[in-house]
């Protein structure tokens, strides 16, 4: 595997492997995320209790569920860059920061507006509601620790470091805060009871979800060939890149 | 008024001092390895044992801390002026201040201890000695404890001595005292360490101040919770066993690896 792996370590061998990679992985999310969204808008059956409002599941889930899952992806990366030294896993590092910023942002707003009509209120401290919010904080951290160094190689080992240190955090901090809720607020307001959910209703959202992991994967491809072009703007291969499209 | 200022340039000249020569020791015992010959090797065995270099550094930290007193009692002053605002914002009532005495205390713990982290690395990152340190032959692990442990006597054990005459003032209930004391003296350290990788992460950024607090404060989140609600549990006269035992394991877990990331976060930022 190893072997197969190494060539990977050459930016621009991963930057010609990402341009392959795009218009396929571009052409699946739009055929998933547009399949996936009428079926779920338009066709699929409305919930007996939540009635249409319960259509937002479908980006909600799938967004709340990427921001956790683009955290561990983060760490990943960080970890084999401070273990193995690979620049590019700091690039793409970098690269998934803000898309899981932004798709933790979603499952946020998302949930206020769904939580508005089924709850009454935008905004309750339950403890998925919480936990979501904390990871937001985490994300930003390390968003604005990237951004404060100068020396983009820098900022990546500390980006890393305090992604190994969140996601050790992670796990304590959503247990305490389940725990807190239960101690504070006691069952007031019960979280969503999610009845096993009927066939026409789970495939849109397979769909969707799929379409979702899909739009990631392109938005990551995309910042990731940014930061391996910013990263090597002073190499040959670059610049006859530059002035190909230039010409 | 110019008599104090030379006072003051003399102890800020002997602070200097100290800090050189105890680097200095540190690196002796790395030039020591290569001048041994085998009749010192008593000698040489206790220059490199761990104590001698725990207490070295500890000693050079606190030796530190006593001649700039105002950075001791600085963090102290804010943690009592920002209780003292809170029943001016909240109103007098006993039985509001009661019920919100944990969390503010704790709160305010929290902060103090927050504004506190950044003299941790930063003048030693300043004047160098921090590479010295980092250059020795003893395990950074064990040298990054120290200055954790010293931040921690220095910041962590006023607040806990101040915390119950302040809790007087908030009116806390009477069973809560040693669950408050409890808290705060296994929690504290937890504060100190994990505040330790933020502040290592973000020495050699020049403003980093505000960017620590948005690093730290997240990871203090479960010691927050824990703690107020083992204080929240004894007002009840309830058993809070379980909450002391969490954050002792939170204490323990933090004691065995933020060093460790505090040594890798220093390495960076030294680079």
């Amino acid at each position: 595997m190893w072997k197969w792996l190494h060539p990977y370590a050459n930016p621009e061998v991963s930057y010609h492997f990402t341009n392959k990679l795009l218009p396929w992985l571009s052409a699946l999310a739009a055929i998933f995320l547009s399949i996936g969204l009428v079926w779920a808008l338009l066709f699929a059956p409305a919930d007996y209790q939540q009635g249409h409002s319960f259509r937002i599941f479908y980006v909600h889930v799938p967004a709340a569920s990427l921001s956790m899952g683009i955290y561990f992806a983060m760490a990943i990366a960080a970890f084999s860059s401070l273990v193995w030294q690979l620049k590019l896993a700091d690039a793409s590092a970098a690269a998934m920061a803000p898309v899981g910023a932004a798709f933790t942002a979603i499952a946020l707003i998302t949930g206020a507006a769904w939580g508005k009509p089924m709850w009454g209120t935008w905004w309750i401290w339950d403890a998925r509601l919480t936990s979501e919010l904390i990871l937001l904080f985490l994300y930003l951290g390390v968003i604005a620790l990237h951004n404060a160094f100068e020396d983009k190689n820098l900022a990546g080992k500390a980006a890393g470091i305090l992604t190994l240190v969140g996601v050790i955090n992670i796990p304590i901090i959503k247990y305490s805060v389940d725990w807190w809720n239960t101690l504070h607020q006691g069952s007031t307001v019960s979280k969503l009871g999610k009845p096993s959910m009927s066939l026409d209703m789970l495939w849109p959202f397979i769909i969707c979800f799929i379409g979702f992991s899909l739009l990631v994967a392109v938005i990551i491809c995309l910042r990731f060939r940014n930061e391996i072009l910013a990263r090597n703007s002073i190499r040959p291969w670059v610049r006859e890149l530059v002035q190909k499209h230039n010409s | 008024m110019t008599l104090k200022a030379q006072s003051a340039q003399k102890t800020e000249t002997s602070a200097a001092n100290i800090d050189s020569s105890v680097v200095r020791d540190i690196v002796i015992d790395s030039t020591a390895v290569e001048n041994s010959s085998v009749d010192n090797k008593a000698q040489l065995s206790q220059q490199f044992s761990y104590r001698h270099a725990f207490m070295l550094v500890l000693k050079r930290d606190l030796t530190i801390a006593m001649r700039h007193k105002d950075d001791i009692i600085n963090p102290l002053l804010f943690f009592v002026i920002v209780i003292t605002l809170f029943p001016l914002g909240i109103g007098p009532e006993a039985e509001t201040l009661s019920r919100i005495a944990p969390g503010i205390i704790w709160v305010a713990a929290l902060l103090a201890t927050l504004l506190s982290l950044d003299r941790l690395f930063k003048s030693d990152h300043l004047d160098g000695s921090l590479e010295q340190m980092l250059l020795s032959p003893h395990p950074i692990f064990l040298l990054v404890l120290a200055k954790i442990f010293a931040h921690w006597l220095i910041t962590g054990l006023p607040l806990i001595l101040i915390a119950p005459l302040l809790a007087v003032l908030l009116h806390l209930d009477e069973n809560s005292y040693t669950a408050l004391f409890l808290t705060l003296l296994l929690g504290t350290p937890v504060l100190s360490l994990l505040g330790a990788v933020g502040v290592a992460l973000t020495v050699g950024i020049k403003k980093g101040g505000v960017l620590l607090s948005l690093l730290v404060l997240p990871l203090y989140i479960p010691v927050l919770i824990f703690a107020t609600s083992a204080i929240d549990t004894a007002a009840l006269g309830l058993p809070y066993s379980g909450q002391l035992a969490i954050i002792a394991a939170l204490f323990f877990g933090s004691l065995t690896l933020a060093p460790f990331a505090v040594g890798a976060a220093l390495k960076v930022s030294t680079n």
